[in-house]
């Protein structure tokens, strides 16, 4: 194990995205997630071959990483919410061009300008798909300034194994708070990339990065074999945390800061007596239905926990075939539940205080 | 028997869509000689728009990508920043070049974006079934200014050259037009030396070209040439609106 360092999340994630091998780094200031592209602006250019560029706008900022990730080398941007809206028109043709890269939402309140405090009301738009047409998104919502770095690893190779632009998803609190943090270089694999852009050299015959397929039929193949691959991460990535499930009666379902709320909560619940247990998804779509379908069998009720008016509610119900009722502990405009919120959602799902 | 005439090697044998009388085709054709010439076709990355010349991606015999409407400077910016020994390119129409894409014009121009911008200004939106665009000229007829373009009402014609003229950031700008030989000629000049530019690191050029749309214009490919004589080439005249190069030549 590497030395600690205390670092901020915003940090620590983009100092993980240069030991992954992404030297292009494309961004529009906004809070709270400029921090990354500050921390770009001072590292990239020590580096050889290290490109730092502030965009126009969130529009070119996507359209950039577009650019580089044709050519296959791994390049990433960062924003929120408002400006991750903006880059939906080009993460659509991300996926429809099959392109492999990393865009960080740090989330802020909502809609429309919202505020600046952390939030998780971009969840459904990251999860399925933000953008026009057909796609998905793998989404890692880290919980911790170290997951914030790990998932930065974990994205830009999962990116590369599935040729798909990754979210990492993550809120103004792990932006923004300090952890000491092991910033342990993983390996990172070499993915051969037949496919992008590097000159013919007059020896092969031309690529084409491309997401326009104008004859019907065509389209709807790419449209099948994409979800082909979908299914297959569907089935191979999910990711979880369980936290004390062994004989839980009740199952919080958080992500992000909700879930460190929720340990918090469930340890408060535990010395009362109460059997609480939660799933915390790790990757958010593919969501772990599998995890919470088999919970659905031992449980008596679950609980959402969330900063946003239900929005993840919603998939947990599918994913356990409304087997059970899911209450929602939430706050959301920049609100953060505390431990009393969550505690007393716990007492309510048991009927009441024990 | 001597070959005199050949299709130049940086188009590929794919049959352009385009509709009798349309200059795109010669447009494209000047562009795939000045790569070939400077030889430079193996290490070029075309990036087509979204309009008419979004199979452009089929025609050039070098690596391309498509991107969306008006964001080719910035899919462009990526791919000249990954590498800068590719020679970029971007094949943009008025549309997307002048009015949903103007930001990411303007600005990669003043980055100074070692890049090669071809924009072809027919004053229509051709793909879309004529539209009045940027381009479209005070009094013109198009689908949605059935009335001709009211200036009152909607404003004047963007012209890009003039405007990014007071860009500090952009290298080389020139407007030609392929109506005759002498210009096909000027305009084969122009495009040559918008890429030698980028070859030797001088920065940003953009070639504006005059183009006809016959179909759209609702005009024979003749009377579409007179009407781009007659109209568009006293409203956009021809000519380098910057040049730094020569500046720097005479220094």
């Amino acid at each position: 194990m590497s030395e600690k360092v205390l670092m901020k999340g915003n940090e620590a994630l983009a100092e993980a995205a240069i030991m992954a091998g992404c030297h292009h780094y494309f961004g529009y200031p906004i809070t709270p997630q400029t921090e990354v592209a500050a921390y770009m602006s001072k590292r990239l250019p020590k580096i050889e071959g290290g490109v730092f560029l502030q965009a126009e706008s969130e529009i070119a900022a996507i359209n950039m990483v577009m650019g580089v990730a044709s050519t296959g080398k791994r390049v990433m941007t960062s924003s929120s919410s408002p400006g991750i809206s903006l880059k939906g028109e080009g993460i659509s043709y991300i996926a429809g061009c099959d392109l492999p890269a990393l865009i960080v939402n740090v989330q802020r309140g909502g809609p429309g300008l919202g505020g600046i405090q952390p939030s998780q009301s971009d969840y459904t738009q990251a999860t399925k798909g933000p953008g026009h047409g057909d796609f998905r998104l793998i989404v890692l919502a880290p919980a911790s300034v170290q997951e914030m770095v790990d998932m930065t690893f974990k994205g830009f190779e999962l990116a590369d194994k599935y040729q798909m632009p990754v979210m990492l998803l993550s809120d103004g609190t792990m932006g923004q708070m300090m952890e000491p943090v092991s910033l342990e270089a993983g390996e990172v694999k070499k993915y051969d990339k037949p496919w992008a852009l590097t000159g013919t050299k007059g020896e092969r015959k031309p690529n084409i990065v491309n997401s326009l397929y104008l004859k019907a039929d065509e389209l709807e193949k790419v449209n099948f074999e994409r979800y082909e691959r979908y299914a297959k991460i569907e089935k191979e990535e999910a990711l979880w945390e369980e936290y004390r499930m062994e004989d839980a009666e009740v199952c919080i379902v958080a992500f992000g800061v909700a879930a460190r709320v929720s340990k918090n909560a469930i340890d408060a619940a535990r010395e009362k007596g109460i059997k609480v247990g939660m799933i915390r998804p790790i990757t958010l779509w593919p969501f772990p239905k599998e995890a919470l379908l088999k919970a659905a069998d031992k449980v008596d009720k679950f609980i959402s926990v969330e900063l946003n008016m239900g929005q993840m509610k919603d998939d947990i119900e599918l994913a356990i075939r409304c087997k059970k009722d899911v209450l929602l502990c939430n706050r959301t405009g920049g609100m953060i539940p505390t431990v009393e919120n969550v505690l007393g959602k716990i007492e309510e799902a048991i009927g009441g205080t024990k | 028997m001597a070959i005199v005439f050949e299709k130049p090697k940086g188009l590929t044998d794919v049959p352009l869509h385009y509709c009798p009388g349309c200059t795109h085709g010669i447009i494209h054709r000047l562009v795939a000689e000045a790569l070939d010439e400077l030889g430079v076709t193996g290490r070029a990355i075309g990036v087509a728009p979204v309009g008419c010349s979004v199979f452009a991606y089929n025609y050039f015999n070098c690596d391309m990508v498509q991107a969306a409407h008006g964001r080719a400077p910035a899919v462009a910016t990526g791919v000249k920043r990954s590498d800068p020994d590719n020679i970029v390119f971007t094949y943009q129409g008025d549309g997307d070049l002048a009015a949903i894409g103007t930001a990411e014009t303007v600005h990669s121009a003043a980055r100074g974006e070692n890049i090669t911008v071809i924009f072809v200004n027919n004053a229509i939106y051709g793909m879309t079934g004529g539209q009045m665009a940027p381009t479209t000229l005070p009094g013109q007829v198009t689908q949605t200014s059935p009335y001709g373009r009211d200036t009152e009402k909607v404003g004047f014609p963007v012209k890009v050259c003039e405007m990014l003229s007071q860009v500090d950031g952009a290298t080389y700008l020139e407007r030609v037009a392929v109506n005759n030989v002498k210009n096909v000629k000027a305009a084969k000049a122009a495009i040559k030396k918008a890429f030698r530019n980028q070859i030797e690191g001088k920065g940003f050029s953009l070639i504006e070209v005059l183009s006809t749309c016959p179909t759209n214009w609702g005009m024979t490919p003749e009377n579409a040439i007179k009407w781009l004589e007659e109209n568009m080439m006293p409203y956009y005249p021809l000519g380098v609106y910057k040049d730094k190069t020569a500046t720097e030549e005479a220094k």
